[in-house]
Parts: C-alpha cells; structure tokens; sequence
C-alpha cells in the first residue's frame, strides 16, 4: 500500500535572528505513522514541531498539510490548525481543575463543557480519581498525563509529542508510552515523536528522523535505522557516541 | 459633636502629644457616632465618594486591563515607549493631572471650549471622574502588563497548539495573571479614592456638589475641626479596608478557580 503523506515539507530553511536553525530539502510525514525525531540537542526538533503545529511560518520554503501550504506568505486556516496539536516537555496547565484543563480545548471550539469526553480522556490517563482537584497541585507525571488527557479529548489528527516523557519515573513513562500507541492504533493518529531516549524511539516508531544542526541526516524505518544506519554520524549517535 | 479649636488650642495640639492622643480618641468615638447615627451631610459625601471613585476604578479598569494586557503580550516599534510613559504615569503627581485636566476642561481650554455635553465642566463630578480615571489608568495597565508577563509565555504556546485564536490566548492568560490583575485594581482604587489634590483643583469642594472624604477632611482640618476630620479619615480608612478585603476575597476565590 502506498502511504499516503499527510505532511509534506519542502525546501524547509527556519532562521532566528540571522541564524539559520533548520534546513530540510524534503520531508513526508504519512498519515497514520508514528515517526520519531531524535538528535542532540540544539538540532532543531522543537523547532521542527513548532513548524508542524504551525505555531511559526518557515522563513523559507513551505510546509504542505492535507494539501493547505503554510509558508511565511501563507497562514493556515484555523479549522485545519485545530486537527493539530501538541504536548510539550513541560505539561503547562491551567490554575483550573483537572476538569477543566482537559476541557480547555472544546471550549476553545465552542463547545460548552462536554464532560463525558473530558471524563474519558481523564480516564484514559488513570486520573478519575483527581478530576476535581487543582492541577497545578499534581505531580510531574501526573500534570503530564493531564497535558496528554487535553491532547486526546480533542482526537486530533495529528499529535506531536516533545519529550513528552523526559524526567518521568517508568510507570508513568509507560502509561504514556500505552496511551498514544493505543491512540495511534485506534483511531490512526498520527504522531510525531521529539525524543533523547533512542530505546524509546525503538519502542514507538515504525519510522526515524535523525537531526543533527539543523540538517536531516538520515530517515529510516525504524529497525534499519537502529540495525544499520547508513550515514556515519547516525551509526554514532546510535551507539551512543558525542556527535556535534 | 464638632468644637472648632482656636488658635491657642490648635497649636496645643501640635505640641503636646496628650492631647494628639485625646483628640484622636474623641475622632474615633465620634466616627463611631457618625457610622452608627448617619448624617445626611455625612452620606452625602461617603456616596460621592464611592460614586466618583467607582465609575473612575471601572472606567480604569474597562481601559487599563486591556492596555495593560496589550503591553505585556504583544510588541510592536512603539511599545517601549508607551511602557515608559506608563511607569511614568504610574508616579505621577495627581495634582498635576488634576492641573492638566483643570486646563483642557477650563472653558477656554482645548475640551472645555466645544461645550458639548460629552464634556463635563469644571466643578463637577464628572471632572472628579475624569481626574480619577487618568490617575487609575496607568496603575491599572502598568500592574496588570506586569501580572500577564509573569506568566510563562510558553503557555500562550501551549494554548495556541491546543487551537486557541490569537484572542483567545490573550484571554487566557490574562484570566491566568488574574490574581495580577486583582491587584492591579485594588492598587488603581488605592491611587484615587485618598486621592485629594486633583478633586480639589477640578472639583473645587462644593458643598453638597463635589466635596468628597478627602477633600472633607481637608477642609475640615483647616477649620481646626480635628474630631470631625479624623471621624471622617476613619470612616474613609474603614471603606477602603472594607473595599480592598473584598477584592482580596475575590483574588482568593479566582485563585483556585
């Protein structure tokens, strides 16, 4: 079957202040894969997920979603930016209820509080038990699965993910780990996932992007990218080498 | 209940602390008095009061939270300069704003000469409103830019990932800085209701027309009258506290919203 592409970035150059951070001649992201993004840091991966949530225009070149280009000329529609959405490091919630963080982004779309699905997202992520309570009083693995509870009530298209399991003990690693591989598996989302953790990139993502100073070095499936990685920089970031 | 002091009397008073003491004691037995027994004069001027400050905070507010809100979330080439010009209202003088507006209100003034009902005139509450509101604002605007920039701007990231408009992050974050924001006006009702040079000058203290608490106590004082002054600086002390603990109720309230 040919996969079908639901992002397509071309001739991708994104500059801060003079500097040019990310350089990408060509990228296809298929609908309904998990890819994950792995490099040191400072390789542009967040940026590279900024660029896709369409939270910054490329400074050159043109990111094509679902066949509406966002480029520095061209805003996307927000009907289409809402089928994207993205759960950071840093879960950043509201000074609300667990409640009403996860119901954040309906009402955003004008839906008055829909409280069975706010209350299914909450489940999803094992915290039926905190709905009512202050989310800025919740743990770090607790504020995370709230961030990720706001990311599933909404069942976006496309889910970026920016390590979103960094500094979490592994219960919660795997809880996270479960929930979006059953998201993908279910309902086809697609997911972008910005990660350190190689063995977590092994554990998730059928394919692999390797950046390295803001250049694509190497986008493999993901066991040819672990097994035998074409380009000598990616075998020795790999293996666990310093690669500048 | 009021004995005018004389001369002799007066500057007893300033030397002998006793009798400071005695004085304030006799204020507080007689606001208590004024509190517990009314007196129409005495309502008139706690209502005016409460009223010229009241449409001033809210018209402050309505104006300085949005500024306020523009400043902290946005930039553009203009907005260091308005960010001095609000430190800089923010300790301005009053009586130099009741100047300024005493000058564009005056009849020969660049408002005052249109005469139109939009404008108030001189003398009246409506110039009282206008002072107190220029005085409000950039307390209001400068506390609340300070209150959304405290909050961290990777949420307004967040929220616009999550699908928020570009408004609706604003709002968001500003209901987020709200405890800011609360602060931000009680410290714009501070600003005008002990305010007293710039009611004074645009205001002028009439009797039954524009004379406030402050501008009551003012006079009171010069007429020697220190028991009804202090009765009327308690019960001014006593609407403020009353005021400004409601508005710490509801940052508490918003708090754990």
């Amino acid at each position: 079957m040919t996969p079908n592409p639901c992002y397509t970035l071309l001739d991708i150059g994104h500059s801060y202040g003079g500097r040019e951070v990310l350089r990408i001649p060509r990228l296809e992201i298929n609908a309904g894969e998990i890819l994950a993004v792995v490099g040191p840091s400072g390789a542009g991966k967040s940026t590279l997920l900024r660029l896709l949530n369409f939270l910054e225009a490329p400074t050159r070149g043109q990111v094509i979603f679902d066949g509406h280009e966002f480029s520095a000329d061209r805003q996307m529609p927000l009907t289409v930016r809402r089928r994207v959405t993205t759960v950071s490091q840093r879960p950043m919630l509201l000074n609300r209820s667990v409640q009403a963080n996860v119901e954040y982004g309906l009402r955003l779309r004008g839906h008055r509080a829909n409280i069975p699905a706010a209350l299914a997202a909450i489940e999803q992520v094992g915290l039926l038990g905190l709905t009512h309570q202050p989310a800025l009083t919740l743990s770090g693995g607790e504020a995370q699965r709230v961030a990720l509870a706001r990311a599933l009530v909404l069942r976006p298209a496309v889910l970026l993910l920016d390590e979103p399991t960094a500094n979490l003990d592994p219960y919660n690693v795997a809880l996270i780990e479960n929930t979006v591989r059953d998201l993908n598996r279910q309902h086809h989302t697609t997911l972008v996932l910005v990660t350190h953790n190689l063995f977590q990139a092994q554990r998730l993502a059928q394919r692999v992007a390797f950046l390295l100073d803001g250049t694509l070095v190497e986008l493999a499936r993901a066991d040819r990218f672990f097994q035998t990685p074409q380009d000598p920089r990616t075998a020795a970031f790999v293996r666990g080498d310093m690669v500048y | 209940m009021c004995c005018c002091l004389q001369e002799s009397e007066y500057t007893s008073i300033l030397l002998h602390p006793e009798l400071f003491i005695n004085e304030l004691w006799h204020g507080l037995q007689q606001a208590v008095e004024l509190v517990v027994h009314g007196s129409a004069p005495l309502t008139e001027v706690v209502l005016l009061s409460l009223r010229v400050s009241g449409i001033a905070l809210l018209l402050s507010t309505l104006l300085g939270v949005p500024v306020g809100a523009t400043l902290g979330l946005t930039r553009f080439p203009t907005h260091k300069l308005l960010v001095a010009l609000t430190y800089t209202g923010m300790g301005f003088p009053p009586v130099v704003i009741g100047l300024f507006v005493y000058l564009l209100l005056s009849r020969s003034g660049p408002l005052g000469q249109f005469g139109s009902a939009l404008i108030p005139n001189l003398f009246t509450s409506g110039a009282m409103i206008v002072a107190q509101t220029i005085i409000a604002l950039p307390l209001v605007a400068g506390f609340t830019m300070a209150a959304v920039m405290a909050v961290d701007p990777l949420l307004r990231q967040q929220m616009i990932a999550l699908g928020a408009t570009r408004w609706q992050a604003a709002l968001t974050i500003i209901v987020e800085a709200r405890a800011g924001v609360v602060v931000a006006v009680i410290a714009g009702f501070g600003g005008i209701i002990s305010e007293v040079g710039a009611v004074m000058l645009v205001g002028g203290n009439i009797e039954g027309r524009t004379r406030v608490l402050t501008t009551a106590i003012v006079l009171e004082t010069r007429k020697g009258n220190f028991e009804f002054a202090l009765a009327l600086g308690l019960i001014l002390l006593g609407i403020t506290f009353i005021i400004n603990a409601l508005m710490m109720r509801l940052q508490g309230k918003t708090a754990n919203v």
